[in-house]
């Protein structure tokens, strides 16, 4: 038999599926246990329970200086950081992205200067950014559209691009505009590509806002784990870490659960 | 099959452990490494590697030190803390709070210098230290900023509850201070000799004022040295001749000046101007004199209670006591039972003997 054609029993197809998680827990576990044998005060790779505490420091217990629970502030400061530069991404990208796809004019006026805004590395901004304007929230926000924003246009005027001919000159023999075609034929199929290519940049979003609150901010998820690191805080960022991918899964398949719910249509036509 | 399975599961844990376990052995070796950062009390340590004074000492006891800079201060103490290095270039506070906090028992070899103006305070519109209340003060938290900005704050009774911290990459000062929403911040050379210059920039307090608090040091895995003495008078070795040779009067003396100047970004005068506000200890007997007067227990205890107050002791830390401090005449301020971080005259004092 080829190795392609091999059937899992549903028994081996479970056990390999959580196999990789296993082995990264099982390591992880006999290397802190080794570390903390030689010295019990490691830090580099905590024991579960110092994990565990420092979880209840950050988020069930009030800091002793400003009395806030600090996971849940970090949280809050980071989350409306990222909404507010995906929602400004997402409005753009629908507006321009609809007009590159469909209308000449602003194909011409937009396109090329659109690829080739994408192309700049938004980290390799920063520094402009933080100067112009400013080490407050609007650097940060500026920096996840930036960084987001070009490639949600692109992605969008492909889709637009790419609808069938056809569609459109049958839309126009039954009379219809461009405003009705817009509204009719193309935002339909537009917008849960929107959603999808939204969901791809939630990754890259995270990025740029990790990187800006490590230059400067008083709160924040990225903030406190580079403050953390001043000191080797593994138990601190290990659980910051995973928080964060927690919360762009969630987000992810909040999103597409969204769109499904939104547009069923468009489950129809994936074959999904 | 199955046994296949348990193997390839047991090399892929030995592998994690092979990646995750890595510590500074503590035998008597001859190979070792030490991490250092640009700063001006530090850059004669990349200049002993260029100019070979580093080999030249190693050889002599039979031994090899490997030199390497690191970009991000942080990360050569993390590198050390983590076993990776033998030495660090760090000061007596992240000293404190970083590798003796994470449990690897450190000794100072080697009292290099103290700040003597090197780190500063800076507002605009305004005069007067006093004015920094209600403030949002830009600085690297829990660094030797913060520490400095707690102490300015003490001598004018205020505390940190009247201003708030924001915290700032140390790359980022100089153009962050250009912004209008920064009107107070904390920084240190050779951020400071920029700032000094920037239009509204006005220094409110600077180290000077602190005198002797804010300590550079060259330190060592304590179980390291004391298996391999030959390698603290190695670096002693290195270091007081580097010293004698960048405050000589010489053209050698100006050659090595302006060569750490270029190392660190600035030019000959430059880095002179970051030496005079710098407390450099050429001479041995003087680095042994001050690490040996009761003024050290005075600045440690300042600085731990510091780093208690901002958690940044031991996590469970209930005290300022959880961690001995030693001292070169065996005082120990803190648990006895602890002792992680210690001030050893011993290679100082060889070198001012010439005993090296």
């Amino acid at each position: 038999m080829r190795l392609i054609n091999q059937q899992l029993s549903p028994v081996a197809a479970t056990a390999l599926k959580f196999a990789p998680f296993l082995v990264l827990i099982l390591a992880y576990l006999l290397g802190s246990s080794l570390r903390l044998a030689e010295n019990p005060n490691d830090k580099l790779l905590p024991a579960l329970t110092s994990i565990a505490d420092a979880v209840d420091l950050m988020a069930f217990t009030p800091d002793r200086r400003s009395g806030d629970y600090l996971l849940w502030t970090d949280t809050w400061s980071s989350l409306k950081r990222l909404a507010a530069g995906l929602g400004i991404s997402t409005a753009l990208a629908l507006v321009i992205g609809v007009c590159i796809g469909i209308l000449p004019f602003f194909r011409a006026l937009l396109a090329p200067f659109v690829s080739f805004v994408s192309m700049v590395p938004p980290l390799a901004l920063l520094p402009i950014l933080f100067i112009s304007m400013g080490l407050g929230e609007t650097s940060k926000i500026a920096l996840i559209v930036i960084g987001v924003a070009p490639i949600m246009i692109r992605d969008l005027a492909q889709t637009v691009l790419a609808l069938p001919r056809e569609q459109i000159v049958k839309a126009e023999t039954l009379s219809a505009s461009s405003w009705l075609i817009a509204l009719r034929i193309v935002l339909p199929q537009a917008l849960p590509r929107l959603l999808g290519s939204l969901r791809l940049q939630l990754g890259p979003a995270f990025l740029f806002l990790i990187a800006a609150e490590a230059i400067s901010a008083d709160s924040g998820l990225g903030y406190r784990i580079f403050l953390v690191r001043r000191y080797l805080s593994m138990d601190i960022i290990f659980p910051y870490v995973a928080w964060i991918t927690f919360l762009a899964a969630s987000a992810d398949f909040g999103i597409d659960r969204f769109r499904r719910w939104l547009f069923p249509w468009s489950q129809l036509e994936a074959g999904r | 099959m199955k046994t296949n399975r348990r193997m390839t599961l047991a090399a892929l844990a030995a592998l994690g452990v092979l990646g995750f376990g890595q510590t500074a052995v503590a035998q008597e070796k001859t190979d070792f490494k030490v991490a250092w950062s640009i700063y001006v009390g530090w850059m004669p340590w990349g200049h002993a590697a260029d100019a070979g004074i580093v080999d030249k000492w190693a050889d002599k006891y039979g031994i090899s030190i490997e030199v390497t800079q690191f970009n991000d201060y942080v990360e050569s103490i993390n590198q050390y803390t983590a076993g990776g290095y033998d030495a660090v270039t760090l000061t007596n506070m992240d000293g404190l709070s970083i590798p003796a906090a994470g449990g690897v028992d450190t000794t100072a070899v080697i009292v290099g210098d103290f700040s003597d103006g090197n780190d500063a305070v800076f507002i605009k519109d305004g005069n007067a230290l006093a004015d920094i209340a209600g403030r949002d003060v830009n600085l690297v938290e829990f660094s030797v900023s913060h520490y400095l900005l707690s102490r300015a704050l003490d001598s004018v009774g205020m505390s940190e509850q009247d201003v708030k911290v924001i915290n700032t990459a140390d790359p980022d000062m100089v153009g962050a201070f250009q912004t209008d929403d920064v009107t107070a911040m904390v920084t240190w050379n050779p951020m400071v000799s920029e700032i000094e210059t920037l239009p509204g920039a006005v220094k409110v307090f600077d180290s000077a004022q602190i005198e002797g608090e804010i300590i550079d040091l060259m330190v060592a895995n304590t179980d390291v040295l004391s298996d391999n003495p030959k390698f603290g008078q190695a670096l002693a070795g290195i270091w007081y001749e580097t010293m004698t040779l960048m405050t000589s009067d010489t053209p050698e003396g100006a050659a090595a000046r302006a060569a750490m100047g270029a190392a660190s970004g600035t030019d000959q005068a430059g880095f002179e101007a970051q030496m005079a506000a710098t407390k450099l200890f050429a001479d041995p007997a003087e680095a042994v004199a001050f690490t040996a007067s009761s003024d050290l227990a005075g600045t440690m205890n300042l600085v731990r209670a510091f780093l208690f107050d901002k958690g940044l002791l031991t996590p469970g830390a209930t005290s300022e006591d959880a961690i001995g401090i030693e001292l070169p005449d065996g005082t120990i301020l803190g648990d006895t039972a602890n002792v992680k971080f210690r001030f050893d005259t011993t290679f100082m004092q060889m070198a001012a003997d010439g005993a090296l």
